[in-house]
């Protein structure tokens, strides 16, 4: 996805013609996968549950084993933001551009995004559910807003599905994704615009008030879902690329083959009277 | 200013046409009206309700009916222009795109009115409900109503052509319009005196979404019937 060729003919850089796999995407692929398996250990394993005692009656408290949730929930919701944020960009370079590996770049994004935020959603739900006593709760901001977010970008999809003119259907999505994507500040700063609104808590990691080995499984987190999305976006752009190749094809494919159908004395003869007409006309001329 | 001017007039052409159609057509009157109402009846028929309980749940109930009901008129516009070839004729017309987007915007505004005043009638002969304030009540309904209308024209000029428009349109526009029914029910609360809230300080809220709403709707109107 480095560089922007403007026709699907073209095969992306590094994809195979029966393949959407390369050996830098095998590599990332199993490097992702070794990642996964030790944020895994480390997150469900190694690290202290959330365990605190009350200072004057001296009863536990905390999140206790819910608090492992939050090593995937917080970077998969981070994860969500830049796919989005892709989408938007993308979605801006198919208006601006009106290229193709605009298009397709945006639609991967914004798929892959899609199952993101739906983790994002079913994950907080089951930290929320031992934490907030609540599979959901109605009241916080944060939980509708990317609710919304996502119902937005289910509707972005749909779009996508509709048959009709490829190119007007990609405008009107880019169209959809900048204004899905107006969401995203409201989702990030609602836990500072209503704190008295939200069961969420303030981000913790400016101020760094989280341990040693927390931090690093949490930075971990970042770091592998990240190249999950990287290993993600990859594929399904290039599925998209070759999905517009082979419609292209089809249809070319499909013309000549109703030449075909066409005896070729006919052929000849609507040539030749578009040719006696054509030279009929610049006689009078 | 002039430029100004110009799209204000021509908005108004578009605005007229369109409530012109529609009064000769009567498809609001005679079955978006009709429709909005019945939504209402089956709210008390399926909470089973009491005047108490249906008075502490007017304000969404209104504002659920409203935007079901908006839909319908939504998708009425969009397919006046559909038809005949009228989306074309309107764009050899030379009228800017921001002139027919605000032309549709304010008759599916008109239409709303007219359904939002019907439906307050209803809240108070069926459910029961006392207006505590209507001036609040009034700036609230119009505020959402330029909210839902200027979603719904931008939307419905984007689902228009597509195969299946009829149940795309609302998965669409629904979410977007979210938001505003959070703000219009929480201002509906305190104009009918069903909750405690500050309803100027949520009509705030509407009005600059209603802004914002407008203002997206207008720039990208033409990305999309220019297609």
């Amino acid at each position: 996805m480095a560089t922007e060729p403007t026709s699907p003919d073209t095969t992306p850089p590094g994809a195979g013609r029966d393949t959407t796999g390369s050996r830098g995407s095998r590599l990332l692929g199993v490097v992702t996968l070794v990642g996964l398996a030790v944020l895994v250990v480390l997150a469900f394993v190694v690290t202290d549950p959330d365990v605190r005692i009350h200072p004057t009656s001296g009863e536990e408290f905390g999140q206790f084993d819910a608090v492992r949730m939050l090593y995937v929930h917080v970077p998969l919701a981070v994860m969500t933001y830049l796919a989005y944020g892709l989408c938007a960009v993308a979605s801006a370079g198919v208006l601006i551009r009106r290229t193709p590996w605009w298009d397709v770049t945006a639609h991967a994004a914004a798929e892959v995004g899609t199952v993101f935020c739906g983790l994002v959603l079913v994950t907080g739900s089951i930290w929320g559910r031992p934490v907030w006593n609540t599979w959901w709760e109605w009241g916080d901001v944060r939980l509708m807003s990317t609710l919304i977010l996502f119902l937005m970008f289910a509707g972005y999809l749909a779009l996508r599905r509709t048959t009709g003119d490829p190119r007007a259907s990609s405008r009107r999505a880019a169209v959809v994704a900048l204004i899905a994507v107006l969401d995203i500040p409201l989702v990030n700063r609602s836990v500072e615009w209503w704190e008295n609104r939200t069961l969420h808590q303030q981000s913790t990691l400016g101020d760094l008030k989280i341990e040693d080995l927390t931090l690093f499984t949490l930075m971990l987190g970042f770091l592998v879902l990240g190249m999950v999305l990287a290993w993600l976006l990859l594929h399904r752009f290039r599925v998209g690329w070759l999905e517009r190749a082979a419609l292209e094809h089809s249809v070319a494919a499909a013309i000549i083959e109703r030449r075909a159908e066409t005896p070729t004395s006919e052929v000849h003869r609507a040539v030749g009277e578009a040719g006696d007409a054509g030279t009929a006309a610049g006689d009078r001329s | 200013m002039n430029v100004l001017r110009t799209v204000l007039s021509e908005a108004r052409l578009v605005a007229a046409r369109d409530l012109r159609i529609e009064a000769r057509s009567r498809v609001v009157v005679d079955q978006i009206l009709p429709f909005a109402v019945l939504v209402l009846v089956l709210f008390g028929f399926a909470l089973d309700a009491d005047h108490r309980t249906l008075r502490t749940f007017a304000p969404g109930l209104f504002w659920v009916a409203v935007l079901l009901s908006a839909l319908l008129a939504v998708q009425r516009s969009a397919s006046v222009d559909a038809a005949d070839g009228t989306g074309i004729a309107l764009r050899m017309s030379g009228l800017s795109p921001v002139a027919r987007y605000l032309g549709r915007t304010t008759a599916v505004l008109v239409q709303l009115l007219v359904l939002e005043a019907v439906l307050v009638g209803g809240l108070v002969v069926l459910y029961g409900v006392d207006v505590d304030d209507w001036f609040l009540l009034v700036v609230a309904g119009v505020v959402a109503g330029v909210a839902v209308a200027a979603t719904g024209t931008l939307y419905g000029a984007l689902a228009s052509g597509l195969g299946a428009r009829e149940t795309l349109l609302p998965i669409l526009v629904l979410p977007v319009l979210a938001p505003v029914l959070i703000g219009a029910t929480r201002a509906f609360d305190d104009a009918l005196g069903a909750a405690a809230v500050d309803g100027w300080a949520w009509t705030g809220l509407l009005t600059v979404a209603a802004l914002i709403l407008t203002m997206v709707g207008a720039s990208a109107h033409g990305v999309l019937v220019e297609d």
